[in-house]
């Protein structure tokens, strides 16, 4: 151990992460909404390929998220995942859960303060949940109707028009139907999954000081696109009182950014507990659909991943952020593989005395290769690994032989939905902190990228990393 | 052999970045007409 290091450590009180299950608004998604105006037959041929909730609770990946699988063991599951769907499956995980579409549509209305969501009256009053829905929101099915015919997106449950979406603005793009849309289902997945953690840990929201949200989507109007402050939106939805809070966007690095500028707002005192939260992407579902189709699969990019994590002051023998292990990929660095790796994990890690072997597990980019290889996307977290195993091996540390190991040992198969920054490092935390509390790893160290490139304001990509450890001192 | 070819080079997060290819090819003496950095997830 370097003898100027002293380490920093800010705790985490609990990880929970939720996919909603949302089969009918894939259509919605970026690629098959573009797709499917320029060919009508397209959304025909996606609707015969999703998948019902039972199918997607029983998906081995989505067990792996929610926390009912450890994601070391994927690799002795049987494939095609989606064929080998576990038999007595449940919607709950150790640290997570699954959300079916009509639950989720409910939840839409509730967390609408601008009557956008108009839901039809018979349908509502079928299900189970009926959290604070206005009447003003229940319509008939001509109603319904009307407002799509004038503009608004319909809602469908399989086949039937369950409701309506409609903009905020006429002319303004940044406040149309598709946009506002994206919005608050970030919103309220991320606001499920915080709202989900804090009965977890039996919290009062109300005592939680920050929330930073690092969602990806760009809420504004068109003066103020990406003006955001989505995190506070969330805070009031979960009921955090007492908390303000604001957002942290850097793409798909984004979640990473968020826990360690979190863990520093802890650190320096400036509040004692806070959250960080992610909803999930809806431009991203059904990305790959054409390819799921072409090869006969269900399209499985039919979930909205969020998750939340709390971090507050370190406890003895808990799970902690080493903040003083916080990497960030420099702008002079270059943006080859290798570079990302010497400055997300060589270097850090030596600051802290220790050698990429010394890590016991390594969470990368951990993208379900069942979703990216049929589309010819790769398999993105064995790339990842070996790309940290051949630089061990120019370092010396392991044989060129050794690679495979290294990779089974130290990685695993990727697990999370294509939804950005979700699958980016932070979806193993929680089962890092599990790891951890149970004794089975010492450290993990989490590596997520950013591909700054897509908004064409640079050519440069981006990383963040840290160590998480168990505050045994 | 494709010495005095005009190149497209596109890169890939994960992988290769294009400018990375842009440069091997440009040091060799191709013309690099184009180069981007996709992210396919």
């Amino acid at each position: 151990m370097a003898e100027f290091i002293k380490p920093v450590r800010v705790g985490i009180e609990g990880v929970f992460y939720s996919l909603a299950h949302v089969p009918d608004l894939v259509r919605y998604g970026s690629k098959p909404l573009r797709e499917i105006r320029a060919n009508s037959a397209l959304g025909d041929e996606l609707h015969q390929k999703l998948r019902g909730f039972n199918a997607a609770v029983a998906y081995a990946p989505h067990q792996a998220y929610i926390g009912n699988i450890a994601p070391e063991r994927l690799s002795d599951w049987p494939k095609p995942w989606y064929d080998k769907l576990i038999e007595g499956a449940t919607f709950q995980g150790r640290f997570g859960d699954l959300v079916e579409q009509n639950r989720f549509y409910v939840l839409l209305a509730a967390a609408d303060q601008f009557d956008l969501v108009s839901l039809e009256n018979d349908w509502f009053h079928d299900q189970d949940a009926q959290p604070n829905v206005v009447g003003k929101k229940l319509h008939s099915t001509t109603e319904i109707h009307a407002l799509c015919d004038k503009g608004a997106l319909p809602l469908y449950s399989g086949k039937r028009l369950i409701g309506a979406f409609e903009a905020a603005h006429p002319e303004d793009a940044s406040l149309a139907a598709e946009v506002l849309l994206e919005n608050l289902a970030a919103k309220v997945t991320a606001a499920h999954s915080l709202r989900a953690l804090c009965k977890q840990l039996d919290l009062d929201p109300g005592e939680i000081d920050f929330v930073i949200s690092c969602s990806e989507e760009a809420v504004g109007d068109r003066y103020n696109r990406g003006g955001g402050n989505l995190a506070k939106a969330i805070a009031e939805q979960v009921g955090c009182i007492k908390a303000s809070g604001c957002d942290v966007k850097a793409f798909c690095a984004g979640p990473m950014y968020a826990v360690v500028q979190a863990a520093s707002l802890v650190q320096s005192g400036v509040a004692k507990r806070v959250a960080v939260v992610a909803g999930g992407s809806l431009a991203k579902l059904g990305m790959k659909f054409e390819s799921h189709v072409k090869k006969n699969m269900p399209v499985l990019e039919d979930v909205l991943g969020s998750f939340a994590v709390i971090l507050s002051a370190a406890k003895p023998g808990e799970p902690c952020v080493r903040l003083d292990s916080a990497a960030f990929h420099p702008v002079g660095a270059g943006a080859s593989p290798q570079a990302m790796a010497e400055n997300l994990a060589e270097k850090p890690l030596a600051k802290l005395g220790m050698k990429l072997t010394d890590v016991d597990r390594y969470g990368v980019e951990l993208h379900n290769p069942e979703i990216t290889v049929p589309s010819g996307s790769g398999d993105v977290p064995r790339t990842n690994y070996l790309t940290l195993a051949a630089l061990a091996v120019m370092r010396g540390q392991i044989a060129k032989a050794e690679m495979e190991d290294f990779v089974h040992t130290r990685g695993m198969l990727g697990y999370a939905p294509t939804q950005g920054h979700i699958p980016s490092a932070i979806v193993y935390l929680g089962h890092a902190v599990e790891r951890l509390r149970a004794k089975q790893i010492r450290h993990a160290l989490l590596i997520a990228k950013g591909s700054l490139f897509l908004g064409r304001m640079t050519q440069l990509s981006d990383g963040c990393s840290f160590l998480v450890d168990r505050n045994d001192a | 052999m494709l010495k005095g070819k005009k190149i497209i080079a596109i890169g890939e997060r994960d992988g290769v970045p294009g400018p990375v290819i842009a440069e091997c090819l440009q040091g060799a003496g191709y013309e690099v007409v184009f180069q981007a950095t996709e992210c396919f997830v």
